[in-house]
Order: structure tokens, then C-alpha cells, then sequence
């Protein structure tokens, strides 16, 4: 069963499974008592429209057995936010508290405004003389968990892969470590989803996901004297 | 006493009548600019948030036009640029929230009506009224003065991160930046001074007789909203005053490399910021309570069970700021603490929506065009609350932070609170305000070219979001995934429903003035209505309102009452019979 967000927009992540079923259960379950509440309001409105002759009725609604018409949905609600509560907790926790081991790290540097990336090279280190850098395109391996050291340069930027269903801001100062496995191969939109000045709608980079030989490829193929630019 | 009361001069000769201070002839500056008078302050702040939102309605315009037509030729304005794209939507955001939503709801409303509901002559602090209006006004001349000095207004979106809004070499606006925070300070003083009037006043300004618990619902909701306000903002005051410093002195409260912290900024803002969705929501749902009883010939279902929701949502907005956070860098366990109270605050919303359903239930509904607007804030408000739902959740938060999802949402609550509550009290009260009645017919033909293509223009913002727009983009043509064809075609649609939504206000303006001269006459209670408003001596009320103050016998909202011929029961009738109330 595809999921709500799958009409729009493909998955290619691990959690993006996870991420799209909270928002499908939370669909599910406003969308009746959302419409219901709407169908009901209506109703009433056709329903009750003035009639010669016939006078409102005379209602407090402090009396119980009056409360209860307001109650018994309120309990409603108070279940159904539990479950929401805890299912989205539940992702929350495996795609932002967690963090799995990882097979490989990317640096991703946001900065006015543009996206600079820093790939292991071929040792599949980091901050070793052989890492790749790279300017709004960033290259990983289909099906390897990658851990990513988020900073920002100047001001704040917020790290957005839509595929992933993924995002993270950048704070300058800090360095944010998250995390993400790729489940499909494909070229595919990193948005700046945080207001960054007059260039942010100006900040677009691409992921290109690549299966294990096509990445080899890319490495080996790769320009070094690039890297010093963006260093 | 039929006489409507014109305004002009022979206002101040009535005055001589009851006594009241002004006895000599007050000249058209003293009467419209200088006034102390609560409704004169009213019409003031009211006049001058409608002059905003015309502003800030003409700004959503030009960058809608540059969104569905990139690089178009916006009539009116010109060929957008990416710097003023930013400050269009920074400036429509903090011109609709702060210049329109809180002047018209808080200030306009609370003053016109704090005074006529609970049957005094006049706010209890007048002068410092009339200070709030002139310091207010300062707030908007500053803000729009903005947009003149070099280098342009700030474009920093209305939330003003640091270090972007601090640093000039960052967001490119050395002026524009802090005369936009020194707006947004001048306008919190502004409702300071007007939230302890409007406090002071309710608490002990009432008519002989009337207990908390008669108290009109829109009282209590623009006296519990003015609280909340005046418990939150100190937070961002503070934090307004650090980011002056920092942005002309030199200072690093917010700057990383000084050793000051950027998410402090995010903690400060959003701490006043979501109690503040709350001060503009509960005025608003106030005057949708007003509404709905007196065209439904119903006493609301559970007068108390409202308060009680007011204020338990009031108490629980203290305790969900950093919702807005989830993905900023903060400790990700704080989401988990932020998830739980969010979610939480839909039962005691979710409650008062359901009052006020059931207060439909029974009643003999009458649609005129108040009407029309108070049933369809009600509509579209559950439509807000349910899709926020999503944006609490911190796991599904994760995917639709920033992007146009959460701008419809906001839009399917601050809209119905900015736009479609204010024009339900507008024309529920220009009666009382101007003596005449506003034309149903042009009010239905308004209604219906306001509120269905409103739902066109955002119903097409909930599909972008789904696929992952993301705000405050200038062009999407960059972006492969967003600039497909179908996408362009949402864009145009809700673009083409907003010029039709904005063309139909010029039926309103025109049904405003037309109606000033040409209405019919309204009488003292068009709407058969219980409240002390109504009940004034002169319709629109002189100065002081009464010559003889009213007492006050029932609940405002004694309609139907058994037994009784008339279907409504006056706060100020006496009692017929020394027998027992029903009530």
C-alpha cells in the first residue's frame, strides 16, 4: 500500500517507511473524526435552520447527562492523541535520538549560499589527504548507512533531502551529527529549508545515490584539485 | 433617542446632556486623533489594521504572481527580486500577525466592546489608551518606513533568526533589520499598555449586578488572551533588546563566535510566539460565540465549560514552544517532553469546538452574513487544528517542518482568526458602531467570493507541501523535483483564487461607505440580542454611552427562555415578578 506521501514524492530511505506511516496513521485518524466533525456542523446548520413557529430550545449544557455529549468525544480525542503521540514518538526516536554505526561519515557544510560536501576518498576516512569535496552535489552508496557532520558557516541553513523525508538545520558553531541509509539509486533534490538571505531560494544541490561501482567510479575519476577549492 | 448620532462636531454638544468632562466645541483633530474616547480608540486602531491588512494583502499578492509566473511582470509592482521576495513574505507575515491580527482583534475589539458589554462609560486608564493607539501607530510609520531606507526592508522571514537578522554582512539590510525589531518592540509596548487597561477594567469596571460568570464570552477571551500576552512577551522583549545590541553595538548575545548561542534567539521568540496564536485565537473565538448564539436564539452550550477551555488551552501554550523547534538542534529527548503537551492541547481546543457545535443543536439558525462568517471560522478552524496535528507530532514534524504544509496550516488558523472572525464582528457590530445596517446582499455576495476561493488558494498549498515544498523560496525552477508542470499548475490556481479573493474586499469597501450613508437605520438592537451593547440610549453610543449606567440581572446569554414571549432576555431587564429564576 503506497503511503500518502508516496503519491507525491518517492522514498529512496531507510525510515522513510517510518516517517510516512506516522503521517498516514495521523491522516487516517483526523481525517474521519476531521470530517465527521465537519459533516456534523453542517448537519446541524441544514437541520436546525429557523421554522416558523418553532422556538430554540432552551439548553445550558451544564446539566450531566448534557456534558456528556462534550465528554465522550473528549475522551476520544485524549485516546487517539495517545496513540499519535506514540507512534510518532517511536520514529522520532529511531530516525533522531538513535544513532545506528555507521559505515562511512560525509561532511556537509552550509554556508551563503551554497552546499559544500566532504566524502571520504578512497581509505574511507575522513579528514584524511584523499577526501573529496565537493560543491552542491553530494555522493553516497546505495544501502550504507552514512553518518553526516552538519555545520554551518555563517548563518543558520537547515539540510533537507525530501526523498529521505530528512531534515536538520545547520547551527553555526556546532556540529550535528545524524544519520541516513540510502534504499534507492537515483539523482534527487537537497533543499535549504531554513531562511539563510537574499540567495536561500538561490541554494539548491543534488544527492546522487550510486551503487557500490559507480561510486568506485566516481572516486577514481575525481578531479583532487577540486577539493581545494572549498576545502 | 432613535436619532443616530452623527460624527461631527454636534458630538461634543450631546455631551452636555449627561455631564460628561468635554464641554466646549472639540476640534476634528482633538475628536479623531486625540481622543480618549474607548471607541474612538477603537476605530482608530480598527481603521488603521484594515489599512495594514490592505498592505499586507497587496504583498501576498505580488509574491503569489511571482511564484505561479516566475519573473513575471507583477502589475502593480514590477519584476520581483529574490531581496524583495524576502521581504514581502517577512513583512506579510509580522504586517498580518502583529499590525492586523492583534490591533483589529485585541485593541479594536477589546476597546469598543470592554466598555459596552459590561455597561460602563469608559476604559478605566483612558489616557493610557490613547498613548497605546499613538505608540502603536509609531510601530506601523517605523515598519513601513522600513521599506525606504537603504538597503531595503528586512527579509530575514518574520521569526528573525539570528545570526542572519543580527548581522548585517548576512542579511544585507543594515537599516532595515533593526528598525524591524525596534517595530516589533514599539508595538509590544503598545499592547502592554493596553492589556492592563483592558484587564483593569473588566475586573473592576463592571455594571452593578454582573458576576464573573455574566461576563460576556468575548470579554473573557480578549481579558484572558490580554494576560497571556503580557505573561510571554517579557521573554522576547529581552530578547528583542539583545538583538538590537547585537546588530548596532557589537554585542554577541546570539553570535556563536562571541560565545553566544543562536538557538537561544529560537527559545525566547517561540516562548511569546505560540502563546501568542492564542492571543489573537481566543478574541477571536469570543466574538464567534457572540455570534452564534444570537443567530441561533441559543444560550451557548456550557458558558463555563468555554472559560475553563480558554483557559486550560492559555495554561498549556506555555508549555509547547519549542514545537517549533523539533529539528533546530535541540537536544532531540526535548521533542519527545514538546510531542506530548502539542498533542495534548487538541482536547481542551477540540472541547470548545465541540461546544460550539452543540450550541447549534436545537437552535432556530438564522444566516445572515455575521453568521456566514462565525459558522465558517468554525468550519475552517477544525480544518487548522486537525492538520496540526501533523505538525506536532515530532515524527511526522520531521518531514514537514518548513515546507508549505505547516504555511497551510497557519493559514487555516490564523485566517480564520485574522480575516474571517474580524469580518464576522465587523458586521455584527456596525450596526451599533455607525447607526446604520451594512446590505445583506452585498455581505453574502462578499462572504461567499471571500471564503470559497480562500479554501482554493490553500486547499493546493496542503498538496505542495505533501510534496515537499519548502517556504520562503523565491523560484522553484531550481529545484527538478519542484518545478514540474502539475506543480506550476497548483501554484497558478491558488495564485488566480487569491487575485479573485482580493478583487471581492473592494465589495466590502464599497458596502462599508455605501452603507454608512445609504443603510437602513439599525435602531439600538437590530440582532435581538442580550448583551449590554445593545442597549445603549443612542445608537451609534454618545460619549459616557449611558446618561444612566445599567444594572445587570442575567447571564448574556438568556435566549429561548421558557415561558417567556419575547425569545430574548436583556442583561438589563429586571426581573417581571419577585418569583424565583429559572436560571
Amino acid at each position: 500500500m503506497g503511503s500518502l506521501i508516496e503519491k507525491y514524492l518517492v522514498s529512496a530511505s531507510t525510515y522513510a517507511a517510518d516517517i510516512d506511516g506516522v503521517i498516514t496513521l495521523i491522516a487516517l485518524i483526523v481525517g474521519f473524526w476531521g470530517i465527521l466533525a465537519e459533516v456534523v456542523l453542517l448537519g446541524l446548520i441544514i437541520a436546525f435552520r429557523e421554522k416558523k413557529g418553532v422556538k430554540a430550545q432552551y439548553i445550558t449544557g451544564e446539566e450531566k447527562h448534557q456534558k456528556a455529549w462534550i465528554a465522550y468525544p473528549h475522551y476520544l480525542v485524549l485516546v487517539f492523541d495517545v496513540m499519535i503521540i506514540v507512534a510518532a514518538v517511536q520514529v522520532w526516536y529511531s530516525v533522531k535520538q538513535d544513532l545506528p554505526a555507521a559505515d562511512s561519515t560525509v561532511r556537509i557544510i552550509g554556508q551563503q549560499w551554497a552546499w559544500s560536501f566532504v566524502h571520504p576518498g578512497p581509505d574511507g576516512k575522513l579528514d584524511t589527504d584523499d577526501d573529496i569535496a565537493t560543491v552542491d552535489e553530494l555522493h553516497v552508496t546505495v544501502n550504507k548507512l552514512y553518518h553526516f557532520k552538519l555545520e554551518a558557516r555563517d548563518v543558520m541553513h537547515s539540510f533537507s533531502v525530501p526523498v529521505f523525508r530528512l531534515k536538520q538545520d545547520a547551527i553555526p558553531g556546532r556540529v550535528i551529527t545524524g544519520w541516513f541509509e540510502a534504499t534507492k539509486t537515483g539523482t534527487y533534490d537537497i533543499q535549504c529549508t531554513e531562511m539563510c538571505g537574499i540567495g536561500h531560494g538561490l541554494m539548491p544541490a543534488r544527492i546522487i545515490i550510486e551503487t557500490p561501482a559507480e561510486h568506485a567510479a566516481w572516486m577514481a575519476k575525481h578531479d583532487k584539485s577540486l577539493a581545494a577549492v572549498t576545502q | 433617542m432613535a436619532e443616530p448620532a452623527q460624527e461631527s462636531e454636534s458630538h461634543g454638544a450631546e455631551d452636555h446632556g449627561h455631564g460628561h468632562d468635554d464641554h466646549h466645541q472639540e476640534s476634528w483633530f482633538i475628536h479623531y486623533c486625540w481622543s480618549t474616547d474607548h471607541k474612538m480608540i477603537a476605530m482608530q486602531y480598527m481603521f488603521t489594521g484594515m489599512a495594514m491588512a490592505i498592505i499586507g494583502g497587496f504583498m501576498a499578492y505580488v509574491f503569489r504572481m511571482q511564484l505561479a509566473f516566475p519573473g513575471i511582470e507583477v502589475p502593480g509592482f514590477g519584476q520581483v527580486s529574490p531581496t524583495e521576495y524576502n521581504s514581502l513574505v517577512t513583512n506579510h507575515g509580522a504586517i498580518m500577525i502583529f499590525w492586523v491580527a492583534m490591533p483589529v482583534l485585541i485593541a479594536a475589539f477589546g476597546n469598543y466592546l470592554i466598555p459596552l458589554m459590561l455597561g460602563c462609560d469608559d476604559m478605566v486608564f483612558p489616557r493610557l489608551n490613547r498613548l497605546s493607539y499613538q505608540i502603536f501607530l509609531i510601530s506601523a510609520i517605523v515598519l513601513l518606513g522600513s521599506f525606504f531606507v537603504e538597503g531595503g526592508a528586512f527579509g530575514g522571514a518574520w521569526t528573525a533568526y539570528p545570526p542572519l537578522s543580527s548581522k548585517a554582512e548576512y542579511n544585507m539590510t543594515p537599516l532595515g533589520a533593526p528598525l524591524w525589531v525596534i517595530a516589533v518592540g514599539l508595538e509590544f509596548v503598545a499592547f502592554l499598555l493596553g492589556g492592563i487597561n483592558f484587564v483593569t477594567t473588566a475586573m473592576n469596571s463592571r455594571a452593578p449586578g454582573m458576576k464573573m460568570f455574566d461576563i460576556p464570552i468575548v470579554i473573557w477571551m480578549i481579558v484572558i488572551a490580554s494576560i497571556l500576552f503580557m505573561a510571554s512577551v517579557g521573554p522576547l522583549i529581552a530578547g528583542a533588546i539583545m538583538l538590537v545590541f547585537d546588530q548596532t553595538a557589537g554585542t554577541g548575545f546570539f553570535d556563536p563566535d562571541k560565545g553566544g548561542d543562536p538557538v537561544l534567539w529560537q527559545h525566547l521568540f517561540w516562548f511569546f510566539g505560540h502563546p501568542e496564536v492564542y492571543v489573537v485565537l481566543l478574541p477571536a473565538v469570543g466574538i464567534v460565540a457572540e455570534i452564534i448564539t444570537v443567530f441561533s436564539r441559543k444560550k451557548l452550550f456550557g458558558y463555563k465549560t468555554v472559560i475553563f477551555t480558554a483557559l486550560a488551552t492559555g495554561l498549556l501554550s506555555f508549555f509547547v514552544w519549542a514545537h517549533h523547534q523539533f529539528i533546530s538542534g535541540i537536544d532531540p529527548r526535548m521533542a519527545n517532553v514538546f510531542t506530548v503537551t502539542t498533542v495534548l492541547i487538541s482536547v481542551p481546543i477540540a472541547e470548545m469546538m465541540f461546544v460550539y457545535i452543540a450550541t447549534l443543536y436545537g437552535g432556530s439558525i438564522r444566516l445572515t452574513t455575521p453568521m456566514l462568517w462565525a459558522l465558517s471560522f468554525i468550519f475552517a478552524f477544525i480544518i487548522g487544528g486537525v492538520t496540526g496535528i501533523f505538525l506536532g507530532a515530532s515524527g511526522s514534524d520531521i518531514y514537514f517542518h518548513d515546507t508549505y504544509f505547516v504555511l497551510a496550516h497557519f493559514h487555516y488558523t490564523f485566517y480564520p482568526i485574522a480575516i474571517l472572525s474580524v469580518f464576522a464582528g465587523v458586521t455584527y457590530w456596525y450596526p451599533k458602531m455607525f447607526g446604520t445596517m451594512l446590505n445583506e446582499t452585498l455581505g453574502k455576495i462578499h462572504f461567499w467570493l471571500t471564503f470559497i476561493p480562500y479554501n482554493c488558494i490553500f486547499i493546493p498549498l496542503f498538496m505542495l507541501g505533501l510534496g515537499g515544498q519548502h517556504r520562503r523560496i523565491w523560484s522553484y525552477e531550481n529545484f527538478p523535483e519542484l518545478a514540474r508542470p502539475e506543480y506550476y499548475a497548483l501554484r497558478e490556481f491558488a495564485t488566480i483564487s487569491l487575485v479573485i479573493m482580493l478583487l471581492a474586499q473592494f465589495i466590502f469597501i464599497f458596502n462599508f461607505f455605501w452603507s454608512l450613508k445609504s443603510g437602513k437605520k439599525a435602531g439600538a438592537n437590530p440582532w435581538k440580542a442580550c448583551t449590554l451593547e445593545w442597549t445603549t440610549d443612542q445608537t451609534p453610543p454618545g460619549h459616557g454611552n449611558w446618561k444612566e449606567l445599567p444594572t445587570c440581572y442575567r447571564g448574556p446569554y438568556e435566549f429561548s427562555v421558557p415561558g417567556r414571549e419575547k425569545d430574548y432576555w436583556p442583561q438589563n431587564e429586571p426581573e417581571p415578578e419577585p418569583e424565583p429564576s429559572a436560571s
